[in-house]
């Protein structure tokens, strides 16, 4: 048992370069550019991230992408490209065969990595960082790629969309927000929070939000209900990659009473996202922060 | 073993163990991560739900507590019998593939989204208690095939290949699992005993008290076993019902625990031992002074494991093993 706490242990430590990512993808603030490039850019792209996949399509690179990770699921247009694996598994063969001229890889995929610079294969090479550094990896993708004034304009719709929310919410009360990203169904138990850093972090903050785990500096806390009672959210936002039916949807949420007593709780301020934008660092960042700053302070959009 | 000096070294012993319970018990809910007023928590004159400090009190920190004092003596005892069982002082309550059968089974609800309740039992512990059932039906079974009556050399050999193959599925499984539910499962496996509510603790009470009853009767069968079952049935002793009652009942117990705070590794091999060496071998003093260590050890461990990195909190399993085996280590030495 205790081997296999270790090599669950160095799984998930390789997996998410130390910082348990309990919200799927992490965030970029791209970086490093390795091998050849041509002047007209790549034309067979394979990318392992999501959110530089939805990058490349938001910027009309989309028919140069060949191949794609095996949790990329947006655009729809994605669906009738190759898997080629993902952050544990990429299937380097595969990515070998397609004869692609940039692969979009993890910083943490070191071995993928190691292979692809002794294949001479051009890399681009994703890492983690908060909100802002969003649109800074769309910009350098798009350069990358040859799309750099459509992803210079794409970057300014998102930064736009985002000061529009910061404008409507400024001056009013931040909101002490919980999020949660991951517990037990149906129970109170092993629930993981938002601490302070990350992109949703920054999402929350950017919407009028005050995250009760803000002076915890790592992205994921397990929260404790003591901890929880302690720091009395007046709201409560989690978010789930996976779709539950309706009636899911409010048990889970009927599972707070557990803790009647917190404001949130008392006041029926609970919101459940099963929406997969809300873990994507990706191009639609800034409708998510709209959607945050609706739910937030919905008073600051119905004026 | 004549019954006037036990009657003496219970009364000379006990006390003391139930003295060290009763102060965890009533010690555990006094700290925290957070600073919290007594005062304010047993003031009635403030409504509950405008009460911070009674709202941590009584739904935060005392089920946890009580988590602690169950999950503790019940994985102690349960070590106590499976060592005498097994007749072996390196048997844990994890030795018979009892807690890989529980992290199958919580590992494939975690993995597979299962949402079910069960009397009230979400998925997850309710699988995890599924899955420790099995796995002791699968060792039984295989101990009683071979012979007539039960084998424990088999015991612990179909045990320990469990295990084994129980550890391989678990891997098999998590393949399939995406970044935060290989995150979770890991937490699992760590032990948590932060239960939330009373519920948990409610639902294991009668299997609590039935394992407890069992133990109580088994003290006398474990002392003659320890002889070996020949010595054992000279002296009158149903050697294979009293084996087969220490094997289900110990076993129930570590998965009636493990569905409470998950594997929680250390306590249950241990405490015995520690136990032992300031009581003596007598299982019918071993066995309750077991149960009420167990508690006290757990409870401290938790205390110790919600507050030295807090407001963060690290896994019970870590500290039990980095407690409890510097100190078992400075007791084994110190004795010899």
């Amino acid at each position: 048992m205790r081997l296999l706490v270790s090599m669950i242990a160095a799984a998930c430590l390789a997996a998410t370069g130390g910082v348990p990512a309990s919200v799927g993808y992490s965030i970029p603030a791209g970086s490093g550019v390795a091998g050849a490039r041509s002047d007209t850019g790549p034309t067979r792209i394979i990318s392992l991230i999501p959110p530089v996949t939805e990058t490349l399509f938001a910027i009309g690179a989309g028919p140069e992408v060949i191949a794609v990770s095996s949790f990329d699921n947006y655009p729809p247009d994605v669906a009738k490209l190759q898997r080629v694996g993902a952050l544990l598994d990429p299937d380097v063969e595969r990515i070998l065969s397609l004869r692609p001229d940039l692969v979009v890889v993890y910083a943490s995929q070191t071995d993928l990595r190691a292979q692809l610079e002794r294949a001479h294969i051009p890399m681009y090479v994703y890492r983690h960082a908060g909100l802002s550094d969003v649109t800074a990896t769309i910009r350098e993708v798009g350069t990358r790629v040859g799309k750099g004034v459509a992803a210079v304009r794409l970057a300014r719709d998102i930064d736009r969309q985002i000061d529009a929310v910061r404008t409507r919410v400024a001056g009013l009360p931040r909101v002490a927000t919980l999020i949660v990203f991951e517990r037990e169904p149906f129970t109170l138990r092993g629930i993981f929070a938002s601490g302070g850093t990350g992109f949703i972090h920054d999402m929350v903050e950017a919407a009028g939000g005050a995250n009760v785990f803000a002076d915890i500096a790592r992205q994921a806390v397990q929260a404790t209900t003591e901890l929880i009672l302690a720091r009395r959210p007046a709201i409560i936002i989690e978010l789930r990659s996976s779709v539950a039916t309706e009636a899911d949807q409010r048990r889970e949420l009927a599972t707070w009473s557990g803790l009647g007593a917190l404001p949130a709780v008392r006041t029926g301020r609970l919101y459940l996202f099963a929406d997969q934008r809300m873990s994507i660092a990706g191009p639609r960042v800034g409708e998510v922060v709209q959607v945050l700053g609706r739910t937030i302070h919905p008073e600051a959009f119905s004026r | 073993m004549t019954p006037a000096p036990l009657g003496r070294r219970l009364w000379t012993t006990l006390p003391w163990f139930a003295a060290l319970a009763l102060a965890a018990l009533a010690g555990g809910p006094l700290i925290g991560s957070t600073h919290i007023s007594l005062r304010r928590a047993f003031d009635t004159a403030i409504p509950f739900a405008d009460n911070v400090d009674a709202q941590i009190f009584f739904v935060a920190r005392l089920p946890r507590t009580l988590a602690g004092a169950l999950v503790g003596s019940m994985l102690a005892c349960a070590g106590v019998v499976f060592q005498g069982l097994l007749r072996n002082p390196l048997a844990t309550p994890f030795t018979l593939g009892v807690s890989a059968g529980a992290a199958l089974g919580a590992m494939l609800a975690i993995t597979f989204n299962w949402s079910f309740a069960w009397a009230g039992v979400p998925a997850a512990p309710a699988a995890s208690f599924a899955g420790s059932l099995a796995a002791v039906g699968i060792v039984y079974a295989l101990a009683r095939a071979r012979q007539g009556g039960m084998s424990t050399n088999v015991l612990l050999l179909a045990g320990v290949t469990m295990n084994a193959f129980f550890s391989a599925l678990i891997l098999f499984v998590q393949y399939f699992a995406d970044f935060s539910q290989t995150y979770r499962i890991l937490r699992w496996l760590m032990g948590d005993l932060d239960v939330s509510s009373y519920q948990p603790i409610v639902t294991a009470l009668p299997l609590v008290v039935l394992s407890f009853a069992v133990f109580a009767w088994l003290a006398r069968p474990l002392n003659l076993l320890s002889l070996g079952p020949d010595s054992a049935a000279t002296h009158g002793i149903d050697v294979t019902r009293a084996q087969r009652a220490a094997f289900i009942s110990a076993s129930l117990a570590t998965g009636a625990a493990v569905s409470v705070g998950g594997p929680v590794g250390f306590v249950g091999i241990i405490i015995p031992h520690l136990v032992r060496l300031m009581v003596g071998s007598d299982h019918r003093v071993v066995l309750p002074a077991s149960a009420l260590f167990g508690a006290a050890f757990l409870i401290g461990c938790d205390v110790v494991a919600r507050t030295a990195l807090s407001p963060v909190e690290l896994p019970v399993g870590v500290i039990t093993a980095l407690i409890g085996g510097p100190f078992f280590l400075w007791l084994l030495v110190r004795k010899s």
